[in-house]
């Protein structure tokens, strides 16, 4: 009685929260879009509505003059060569310290993870001084080691225990008919992982694109700055025209945006994927 | 054949090339510099040259000084207001945003999950930005006026009185997708039948959210109380967004990060030359704090492991 009477609920409470919050997520971006459209002026005497006008000129100068597409592009080469390499060298990583029994390997499986719960930041001042040394200071090389180190204790949690559940026959079968461990891991495990690889992609991916502190500590010349970095220096050039800002802010949070809204689920997923298990 | 046999289960040695590639990164640029963050603390000095050792005396300068002394209070106490409105407001409501979306019954759950996830994807620079627009007065004031709503026309970020809750905020409303996914997650994983019985029993839904949903995934709240603390310690892009590095207006949103930024790396005013050894005891004083603070919550809430 008490079932079905819950199953004819309508959870009409629950749908006036949830609308109630979508709002509060929507509104923002909805003036964020509108408002790019519209001139210096419009803004403040049409704040909320669809402009009367549409001006596609912020866009066109935002293109034009200002370097967003280098700023975009070195942020591309930094983020695709972190995720790379981060997936290389974690999924190596994780096929030994899966496969590899006895104490050391324990040991070293937990000295990674706990790489988790550290903040990089806290290094930040050894780092300045470290990329000083190499000479990588004001690249945006000095950025990708330090994102491959940043995300590999979650690559190698997630690669790991997947690695774990991949059945000791298979590997031990192709082992016995000749192949060498290699072989293994080329033809065997890393096909086997790949759902896994692509949580720890995505995981890693907001972290890449939205960081802001590394690139603001490290990098000063123009020709190297990143896409938020660019974005900031673009915010103080255009400050006195906020639907100028506002075309910039679209262009830089479209990438990710997009690629959330076409894989939403594999984006929950990945994200969240350290809590479930930890 | 027994070269063979060997094989199956190499030892030791053949693996460490597998994981020298992370180790080395893993090891030059995280666990290292951490590591050596700690003993620059103990050092004056900005070259490595003329570095000298001073024992404790950074700390006693930052505790003793009256100017750096009052920051580092100030930002300490703003970094745990800024932590307790994060629990309070984006983990309060992640719970019943997950609670909502794991009612099997409920129709357009997934249209809200995604809607509820897509401020996450901004970059945090952004959602500051686009926040100091719509918290301007000059703005929207004149609109919400005629809308007889002038009491929202306020310089919120521009008063030290509602600036920090403000930037608290402006994280939350962002951040808010990753604590109710991984509540849902938890709560997915809830054995059904636990439901079932406690439904049949007649308990209604707050009983069977306190005493059948909440203590099952309180490994994750554990867990989530430890990410929003590791991340409002070393939270700096929304105040940088929002207001500056000095964490205006007069100092009233600084936090550990930016005072960090400012003391370490980009020198404060007027002088703008860094103190390593001060931002390194800076850093070393956070370390601590989060150590102090993560392993009593991971003993007590991880306690199945």
């Amino acid at each position: 009685m008490v079932i079905s009477l819950r199953r004819k609920n309508k959870h009409i409470g629950s749908h006036v929260v949830m609308c109630i919050w979508c709002l509060v997520v929507l509104f923002p971006i909805w003036v964020l879009l509108i408002n790019s459209f519209k001139t210096r002026l419009t803004i403040y005497t049409n704040p909320f509505w669809v402009p009367e006008k549409w001006n596609f000129g912020n866009y066109s100068t935002v293109f034009k003059d200002g370097n967003f597409l280098l700023y975009f592009k070195n942020s591309l080469v930094v983020v695709v060569l972190s995720l790379a390499l981060v997936l290389i060298v974690s999924s190596f990583a994780s096929f030994a310290l899966a496969n590899w029994k006895g104490k050391a390997s324990r040991r070293l499986y937990l000295f990674f993870i706990a790489g988790m719960m550290l903040p990089i930041k806290i290094a930040s001042i050894k780092l300045l001084e470290i990329m000083r040394a190499l000479g990588l200071l004001n690249t945006i090389w000095s950025l990708v080691p330090i994102y491959v180190a940043m995300g590999l204790p979650i690559g190698i949690f997630i690669l790991t225990e997947f690695i774990r559940e991949v059945p000791r026959d298979l590997t031990e079968a192709a082992i016995i008919d000749g192949s060498s461990y290699v072989r293994v891991f080329t033809t065997i495990t890393i096909p086997l992982t790949r759902p896994a690889l692509s949580t720890v992609a995505i995981y890693n991916l907001i972290p890449f694109w939205n960081d802001l502190w590394f690139p603001l500590i490290f990098i000063n010349d123009e020709k190297q700055k990143t896409l938020l970095l660019g974005v900031t220096r673009l915010f103080g050039q255009y400050q006195t025209d906020w639907s100028k800002v506002l075309a910039v802010l679209t262009l830089s949070a479209i990438p990710v945006l997009a690629l959330y809204l076409c894989m939403s689920k594999q984006f929950i997923q990945g994200v969240t994927a350290g809590a479930v298990k930890g | 054949m027994s070269k063979k046999k060997n094989s199956i289960i190499p030892h030791g040695n053949y693996w460490i090339i597998y994981v020298l590639p992370a180790l080395l990164f893993y090891v030059v640029f995280m666990a290292w510099p951490l590591l050596d963050s700690l003993r620059l603390s103990l050092f004056t000095g900005n070259n490595i040259a003329t570095r000298k050792f001073i024992g404790f005396g950074n700390f006693v300068r930052l505790f003793t000084e009256e100017t750096s002394r009052a920051r580092y209070w100030g930002a300490f106490v703003h970094t745990w207001y800024f932590f307790f409105i994060h629990m309070l407001v984006q983990n309060c409501l992640g719970i019943l945003f997950a609670v909502i979306l794991t009612n099997a019954t409920m129709k357009g759950r997934q249209f809200y999950q995604t809607v509820i996830f897509i401020p996450t994807t901004f970059a945090v620079l952004v959602t500051g930005y686009l926040w100091k627009l719509l918290l301007n007065p000059v703005w929207c004031g004149d609109v919400l006026s005629k809308m007889h709503l002038s009491f929202l026309v306020r310089p919120w970020l521009g008063e030290s009185t509602t600036a920090l809750t403000s930037v608290a905020l402006i994280s939350c409303w962002q951040w808010m997708g990753i604590p109710t996914m991984m509540f849902v997650a938890a709560l997915r994983n809830i054995p059904e039948d636990c439901i079932e019985a406690a439904d049949i029993e007649g308990a209604n839904a707050w009983q069977l959210f306190a005493h059948v949903k909440l203590p099952m995934i309180l490994p994750v709240v554990g867990m989530i109380a430890i990410l929003t603390f590791v991340n409002n310690f070393n939270a700096f892009d929304v105040v940088f967004a929002t207001e500056n590095v000095n964490g205006a207006p007069s100092y009233s949103t600084d936090l550990i990060g930016t005072l960090f930024y400012r003391v370490g790396i980009a020198g404060q005013h007027p002088i703008g030359i860094p103190d390593t050894g001060m931002g390194a005891a800076i850093a070393t004083i956070t370390f601590i704090v989060l150590l102090l603070g993560v392993l009593p919550v991971l003993k007590a809430t991880q306690r199945e492991q």
